[in-house]
């Protein structure tokens, strides 16, 4: 009673009180995102405009504008083009696992027996996966699909293409279970969006006389649109930032090699993080466009 | 899937509305109806799903059966599958280049200690997103969203060289910082995890704990906390797994100190040649893959058992916690 009191006199409405309380439980993840984001998101940005060196006493900064940038852009052949391939195996991946996990994810939202033990396997390289496990795994040829030897005129054909062509196909065929293995939790959440679904509306569907593959096409798909979008951004983003990725090692390589620097690592981690920006900005229009035409 | 022969041409003597019943009932059997699937659907359904299993586990299981091969096995074409003896040699080797018993409690150390105060910090960060409006509220959702998105890379070097600065470079205490600012690694999730549990938690309790006077701490301890129990147990499993695994961070922040497993692993080659340096050891005892397998199965066993012991918080997480709910 006493602190209500005291909290009147005070002059606080009910609204700036509670305005108080919130700012009080998120005052430390504020708190947090300027030590350990802002402010190093900004000293890395300032970095990548100047010649970094690191000695014994401190940092030395030699102001040197874009000259970071335009040698990651235009005198670098390595990370043009690991920056390339990474675009396309991304590009490639994100639609292999959105639909696999999706395959996997209506397979298990049947009615059927020992769900759970499929469910088990499907979610368990989530929990395995780390880098050094996957670069064993993939040193002792355990990623491809086992048994699988293409005819040689398939073989060939494939060592004619252009290299950026040929680069995305031999990746899918050399870690195809791999990309398999980024959909763990992707299934959970198309199966968690399967589950939302009004089971009312699929029997409206059959009493009209949809058949199960209208009743998909027409029904499940687009209420799964918002999920879909959710699951691509979601493996876009895990796959940038999981550590086998191969600008990610280069720029890591970088950053202490002697001809590198922390200046040119930061300028490529820029360059690096508009990449994923502008993956993610594709795919989420492509998805949102298709839905757009379609349904709204 | 219907399939029209006339069965009065098979079996003339039954009648046609018995060979209809019957036929009907085969159907259903084999094909199913509207209440069950039918044999043959059935089984279709279950040699896809055992085959893409299959496939799913091939790594797993190429690595469990190499790391038990003995190096004449591994030299023998004619061992696929089955080695001819089950050799634990490669795992007393890699037992000992990854130091496995300093390693594993590091890494445990490293995963625990980060992924407890990650989840007690996200809790309380999305109890004040869920609970309480303020001006800025949108802004902290989508900066949360951000941090997020922004790759490691673009933030780590300048906190390494504070780290180093202050000496913290090495220690656990550059994992425990961030976590402490909400910031560890993928934290972001976390609290959309606890902003989704609490939102969606009922206003009644806390309401009525409001007017018989408790304070905004005791009702978030009091009541959101016990409420939210099930999003402490998956945040804490999920952080700890995802602290394990990460190498970025951990090459970054603690070289040169604490050394993890995963971290060791990758380290492998170089660490059993200063064990067993090339050319003095008899050829049986040269690196070979069923060696570095044994250590790579090593380094996922804990995970493994984790995984089986905690399956089901693992799988309904997902559903349970509504992270999809946006």
């Amino acid at each position: 009673m006493t602190q209500r009191v005291s909290r009147r006199r005070l002059g606080l409405t009910y609204r700036a009180r509670e305005a108080l309380g919130g700012y009080s439980f998120v005052l430390i993840w504020i708190a947090g995102f300027l030590i350990f984001t802002l402010v190093p998101l900004g000293q890395t940005l300032y970095y990548s405009l100047n010649q970094v060196t690191v000695s014994a006493t401190g940092i030395n900064l030699r102001f040197v504008e874009w000259n970071n940038y335009t040698r990651a852009l235009f005198t670098d052949p390595t990370f043009t083009s690991l920056l390339i391939e990474y675009a396309i195996e991304t590009l490639v991946s994100v639609p292999i696992i959105v639909i696999f996990s999706l395959i996997i994810a209506l397979f298990l939202n049947l009615k059927l027996k020992f769900k759970g033990i499929f469910r088990t396997i499907f979610f368990l390289p989530v929990v395995i996966t780390s880098g050094p496990v996957i670069q064993e795994l993939v040193a002792q040829g355990a990623t491809s699909v086992p048994g699988l030897t293409l005819p040689e005129s398939v073989t060939s054909f494939i060592a004619d293409l252009p290299v950026y062509l040929r680069n995305p196909i031999d990746y899918l065929l050399t870690s195809f279970i791999l990309i398999l293995w980024f959909s763990g939790v992707q299934i959970l959440i198309f199966l968690s969006g399967l589950q939302k679904i009004d089971s009312s509306t699929y029997e409206a569907a059959s009493i009209d006389g949809a058949s199960a593959w209208e009743a998909f096409w027409k029904i499940t798909l687009p209420s799964l649109s918002g999920t879909t979008i959710l699951v691509a951004v979601y493996t876009i983003i895990t796959l940038s930032h999981f550590s086998e990725n191969k600008v990610i090692k280069y720029i890591y390589g970088q950053t202490y090699a002697v001809g590198g620097g922390i200046g040119y690592a930061s300028a490529m981690s820029f360059l690096y993080f508009f990449v994923l920006i502008l993956l993610l900005g594709i795919v989420y229009f492509l998805l949102t466009y298709r839905a757009k035409g379609q349904y709204g | 899937m219907r399939i029209s022969i006339p069965l009065n041409r098979i079996r003339p003597e039954l009648t046609s509305s018995q060979n209809r019943v019957r036929w009907e009932k085969l159907r259903s059997f084999l094909f199913g109806s509207r209440t069950s699937y039918g044999l043959v659907t059935n089984v279709l359904l279950y040699m896809v799903l055992i085959a893409i299993g299959f496939v799913y586990l091939y790594p797993l299981l190429f690595m469990f059966v190499t790391s038990l091969k003995s190096p004449t096995d591994l030299l023998n074409p004619m061992v696929q599958w089955i080695p001819s003896e089950v050799y634990a040699g490669n795992y007393e080797k890699a037992f000992r280049v990854l130091n496995y018993p300093q390693t594993l409690a590091s890494s445990l150390l490293i995963s625990v200690v980060p992924s407890l105060i990650q989840a007690v910090v996200a809790s309380v960060v999305g109890y004040g997103l869920a609970r309480y409006r303020f001006p800025g509220k949108n802004l902290i959702l989508i900066l949360l969203l951000a941090t997020f998105i922004i790759p490691a890379q673009n933030t780590v070097i300048p906190q390494m060289l504070t780290y180093r600065r202050y000496g913290l470079l090495g220690s656990i205490y550059s994992l425990i910082l961030p976590a402490v600012g909400g910031q560890g690694f993928r934290s972001a999730i976390f609290i959309l995890i606890f902003y989704q549990t609490f939102q969606s938690l009922p206003k009644v309790l806390e309401e009525a704990a409001r007017l018989d006077g408790a304070s905004d701490l005791t009702i978030f301890l009091r009541i959101a906390v016990p409420a939210a129990v099930p999003a402490y147990i998956i945040s804490i499993i999920f952080s700890t797994v995802w602290y394990w695994n990460e190498t970025y961070l951990t090459v970054i922040f603690l070289e040169g100190g604490i050394q993890s497993l995963p971290m060791q692993l990758s380290k492998f080659v170089q660490a059993y040649e200063n064990l067993y340096p090339p050319g003095t050891v008899n050829i049986f005892d040269r690196l070979n893959e069923a060696v570095k397998l044994s250590g790579t199965f090593l380094n996922i066993l804990p995970l493994l058992i984790i995984y089986f012991v905690l399956q089901k918080w693992f799988v309904e997480s997902v559903e349970r916690s509504g992270v999809t709910g946006q």
